[in-house]
């Protein structure tokens, strides 16, 4: 039998507010443990929370650009339970009466577009963080995330693979960076996704049991763990067993989840409404507001490139898949007559490098107008190719302008004839076999002489005028 | 006459006049606190360098013309479950027996910044659960009437020390009754205020949609003079009301003419203590002769009132006492296992019974497949009840009653029967669910000479029509000039 996985994404993503949720400490990320608190977010007997108007309105934006419905009375819950980096005992969330619901996005998918909706967006504060000594029998709680506010992005179960789980987060972590809500640093656990996945034979409308897998805090885990719990619940099913209701955790080093707490030890949360805060009533003026503040969101920048910049829908949809590297982009395409070429570049070796240096887009260390300007070089024959592309590390290396590194290193593409036909002379004299090859009709053999060419010459030469120059020679 | 049988706005023509100077009227009441606090254990910790360092502050900014509020160098007393920053703030339980919060309650910091001189922190019922004050983790408070008798609860500490003069005034909190059935035990005024009116920052939370701090105060004057300083918005506390705060002096108004009273029959039912109604129909005729209209009225909802105010309040607490779990401050249990020992056992170590009682009560309250048949039942029975109360506004000013179904009880006569002890409340919670203002004040005594209390409820924030009326009654009767018979 075939089976098809039927797979529901629940995401936080922290809000990039100044500010925590309840008290007016730093969200900053990082600093010694425990130095970005007070009795408020340390939730110290007496004190009370005060709602952080500013993440209101985010969680706001992220449902408007997911296409969501807003609620316009809304409300605070507890939620119960015990850990001990939860300060007051339980967390204040939203559990009836969701800021945001009923949206979607759209993703890319080998059949095309699909709607994956969105079941509801709810605004919460995050928990601190516990270290484990590594020698006795301690652990210590750094309460600096406590409070810093979050908000859960609840999918439907609309997602059937690997690959359109991690186009979704993909999509939503473009759409959150583009309205400025959430910097979505996963290395940094500012954007978490927790999987619950079941299966069912292919065809069947029935929802199989699920699991669900906590806390993966990258793409490639989010992806490799999906791919893993599938072949694992089919592999339980084929031989003849039953998928139990569970929660696993994933060990993306061994690459294999294991059971964490199955559903009789399931906590029961107590949820019910935050007396400390009074109810949530959203204005109408406030949502149209924040609807004419919201960005130009990814899908709609697509469109704009496909059509401003005539640029192929593969290309637009790569470049517009975040925010950085568009806005890169963009300012690069602003100042250049080659817009095509600029996307070529940032697709290509641009991507490359970050990828190859583990930069961020964030930390390169030119201005864009820079690739403008490479690209104008190349174009303008000043440099070749080969040349660029060397540049273009350099840059990375340097920061510098491209003009001043083919200056200083003396990169510019050689046309001068004489000196050329020098070089050629002295390549055809010293590769005697080459040239024989040649004559006798091996029309390949051109390639390897003008190889040689530009070795001599360090890359340096023009090398459509050296391919002249050699047949020249060598038909004579 | 002694300095502690004066009033505030006594002593403070004192300290105008220069007759008594601040500093000197701290020691005094220091020196009787050391003298009587063995007997009646009002306090749980006395700040006596503070007080000291208080008082010769607060008598240099009246000397030099910059503090003139009614209460600049009067000597007060805070319950122990509001917080003071620098001082012990224990709620009476083991779980925060060394608990100094590094803040202060707006309320006390409103009180310091009018100059009172905080004497102390008072003895109270474990996280301000119990209506008798036998739950402290640290001692029994005696009533100053009778030292056999609780004092009430769970502002016990609060309304003894007011009886006893160990305080000139003192603040307590009100979840459901702890003010006023205090105060009614012990002979003084207390008041509840409308929720919302007075800041909740810096009360350790007991059930938040209930709790309210208040004043026990020897008469109506001094309780509208310590409401004057405490009222007001507070952006800390996103539950605090943003209107005005009236001047409440001028509703010292001795004149009831005109004023429409309902006394609910529920309120004087024969389950009452004898003595109690009758002071009660007492109190009724007091304002049928200063020209009231009183009439018997019908609230029909009195059954409801215990299990409502206790499964919403006990839900609340429920939660709200989740973060004493050993791991940040307060009781922490020695030698655990593993986690869930070190959470368990310290919980189980550092409450007491009454706690560890109303814990599980409101844990089970709101556990799924129980949620809907209690909770959610008591929120709608919560919105029956305050409707009801807005109903009887309509034609009523205010509506009067007992506060206590009995007089002060023996210490150890309920502290078994926690159902018994839990109907102490039947007349003080629906004020609480109803988040009206209510005030007791004191209307006779029953025939061991215990005092008795009038109840007095008014229409939210309307602390004025209430405190008009009590006033009128206190002007026009002696129960409030009787004092306990201390032998000192």
């Amino acid at each position: 039998m075939e089976y098809e996985a039927v797979i529901g994404l629940e995401v936080h993503a922290e809000l990039s507010t100044k500010s925590k949720i309840f008290c007016s400490c730093t969200t900053e990320f990082g600093g010694q443990p425990n130095t970005h608190c007070c009795p408020v977010c340390l939730g110290m007997p007496g004190t009370l929370p005060v709602l952080n108007r500013k993440a209101v309105e985010y969680t706001i934006k992220a449902g408007l650009a997911t296409n969501c419905t807003i609620s316009y009375f809304t409300k605070q819950d507890r939620k119960n339970y015990f850990y001990p980096d939860l300060p007051k005992g339980y967390q204040i969330s939203q559990y009836d009466l969701p800021l945001c619901k009923n949206g979607y996005i759209e993703i890319e998918t080998e059949n095309g577009k699909k709607k994956i909706r969105i079941n509801r967006i709810h605004l919460e504060e995050d928990a601190g963080k516990l270290v484990h000594s590594e020698y006795g029998y301690y652990s210590y709680v750094d309460y600096n995330r406590t409070g810093v506010p979050l908000i859960e992005i609840v999918s439907e179960p609309d997602i059937s693979s690997a690959a359109e789980a991690k186009a979704y987060l993909e999509k939503l972590k473009a759409i959150l960076q583009f309205i400025g809500v959430s910097d979505c640093k996963m290395e940094e656990g500012s954007l978490r996704a927790d999987v619950n996945i079941s299966i069912r034979p292919k065809g069947s409308k029935e929802l199989g049991e699920r699991t669900e897998m906590k806390n993966l805090n990258s793409f490639r885990a989010v992806y490799r763990a999906i791919e893993a719990e599938i072949a694992r619940q089919i592999e339980v099913v084929k031989s003849g067993g039953t998928i139990e209701r569970e929660t696993r955790r994933w060990d993306d080093a061994r690459g294999e989840s294991y059971p964490m707490r199955s559903k009789e030890d399931a906590q029961d949360y107590r949820y019910f409404p935050e007396p400390d805060l009074p109810p949530l009533i959203i204005k109408e003026e406030l949502v149209e507001r924040l609807k004419k503040e919201l960005p130009e969101l990814p899908d709609a920048r697509k469109q704009r490139y496909m059509m401003e910049y005539g640029l192929p829908e593969y290309d637009a949809g790569v470049l517009t898949s975040s925010k950085e590297l568009s806005d890169f982009f963009e300012e690069a395409a602003k100042v250049s007559n080659n817009i095509k070429a600029i996307s070529n570049w940032v697709m290509g070796d641009m991507l490359r490098i970050l990828n190859e240096r583990n930069l961020e887009v964030s930390q390169i260390p030119f201005p864009p107008a820079y690739l403008a300007k490479l690209v104008a070089l190349l174009d303008k024959g000043v440099i070749n190719g080969p040349t660029a592309k060397k540049v273009f590390e350099d840059m990375f290396d340097s920061g510098k302008d491209p003009e001043v590194i083919v200056k200083e290193q003396g990169l510019e593409v050689l046309n001068d004839e004489s000196i050329l036909l020098q070089v050629v002379e002295k390549v055809i004299e010293e590769n005697p076999n080459s040239v024989a090859d040649y004559k006798k009709g091996k029309k390949k053999a051109i390639g390897f002489l003008v190889g040689q060419a530009m070795k001599a010459t360090k890359g340096k030469a023009n090398p459509q005028l050296l391919n002249e120059l050699l047949i020249k020679k060598l038909e004579e | 006459m002694k300095l502690h049988e004066y009033t505030i706005s006594q002593l403070h023509e004192l300290i105008r006049k220069r007759e008594v100077s601040v500093p000197e009227l701290a020691r005094y009441m220091l020196n009787r606190i050391e003298k009587l606090d063995s007997k009646f254990e009002c306090y749980i910790t006395v700040t006596e360098k503070q007080a000291m360092e208080q008082a010769e502050s607060v008598q240099k900014m009246i000397d030099e013309g910059s503090l003139n509020s009614p209460l600049a160098g009067i000597p007060m007393g805070i319950k122990d479950n509001i917080c003071t920053k620098g001082i012990l703030t224990t709620c009476a339980s083991r779980m925060l027996s060394n608990f100094v919060p590094p803040y202060d309650a707006t309320v006390v910091k409103r009180l310091y910044s009018n100059g009172a001189i905080l004497l102390g922190k008072l003895n109270m019922d474990e996280f301000a659960m119990g209506s008798s004050t036998e739950s402290s983790y640290f001692k029994k408070t005696k009533n100053p009437w009778n030292t056999e008798r609780v004092p009430g609860g769970s502002s016990g500490g609060s309304a003894a020390a007011v009886a006893a003069g160990e305080a000139i005034y003192t603040l307590g909190s009100d979840t459901g009754g702890s003010i006023r059935q205090p105060a009614s035990f012990c002979g003084c005024v207390g008041l509840k205020p409308t929720y919302g009116l007075v800041s909740r920052f810096g009360l350790v939370a007991y059930a938040s949609s209930f709790d309210q701090i208040g004043p026990l105060t020897k008469t109506v004057t001094d309780c509208a003079l310590v409401l004057n300083a405490i009222a007001g918005h507070d952006p800390m506390d996103l539950t605090s009301s943003r209107r005005e705060r009236p001047d409440y002096t001028k509703a010292l108004v001795n004149d009831v003419k005109g004023m429409k009273i309902g006394v609910p029959r529920e309120f004087i039912a024969d389950s009452v203590q004898r003595e109690v109604r009758d002071a009660v129909l007492n109190a009724v005729k007091v304002f049928s002769n200063l020209g009231a209209e009183c009439e018997e009225i019908s609230i029909p909802i009195m059954d409801y009132v215990v299990p409502t105010y206790y499964i919403i309040a006990l839900a609340e607490a429920s939660s709200n006492l989740a973060r004493y779990d050993g791991v940040k401050f307060g009781y922490r249990a020695a030698n655990p296992k593993d986690m869930l020992d070190f959470c368990m056992r310290s919980r189980s170590e550092g409450f007491g019974t009454e706690v560890k009682r109303r814990i599980l009560l409101g844990t089970y309250a709101l556990s799924s497949g129980y949620y809907d048949a209690y909770y959610k039942k008591a929120l709608k029975a919560r919105t029956i009840i305050t409707r009801e109360f807005n109903k009887a506004f309509e034609k009523y000013d205010i509506i009067i009653g007992p506060v206590s179904p009995t007089t002060a009880y023996k210490i150890g006569e309920k502290i078994n029967n926690p159902v018994q002890m839990y109907m102490e409340d039947v007349f003080t919670a629906p004020v609480n669910i109803a988040g009206l203002p209510a005030i007791s004040i004191p209307c006779g005594f029953d025939q061991q000479s215990l005092p008795i209390g009038l109840q007095i409820i008014g229409k939210r924030f309307d602390e004025p029509t209430i405190i008009r009326a009590a006033y009128t009654f206190e002007q026009n009767t002696d129960f409030h000039k009787a004092k306990p018979k201390i032998d000192e």
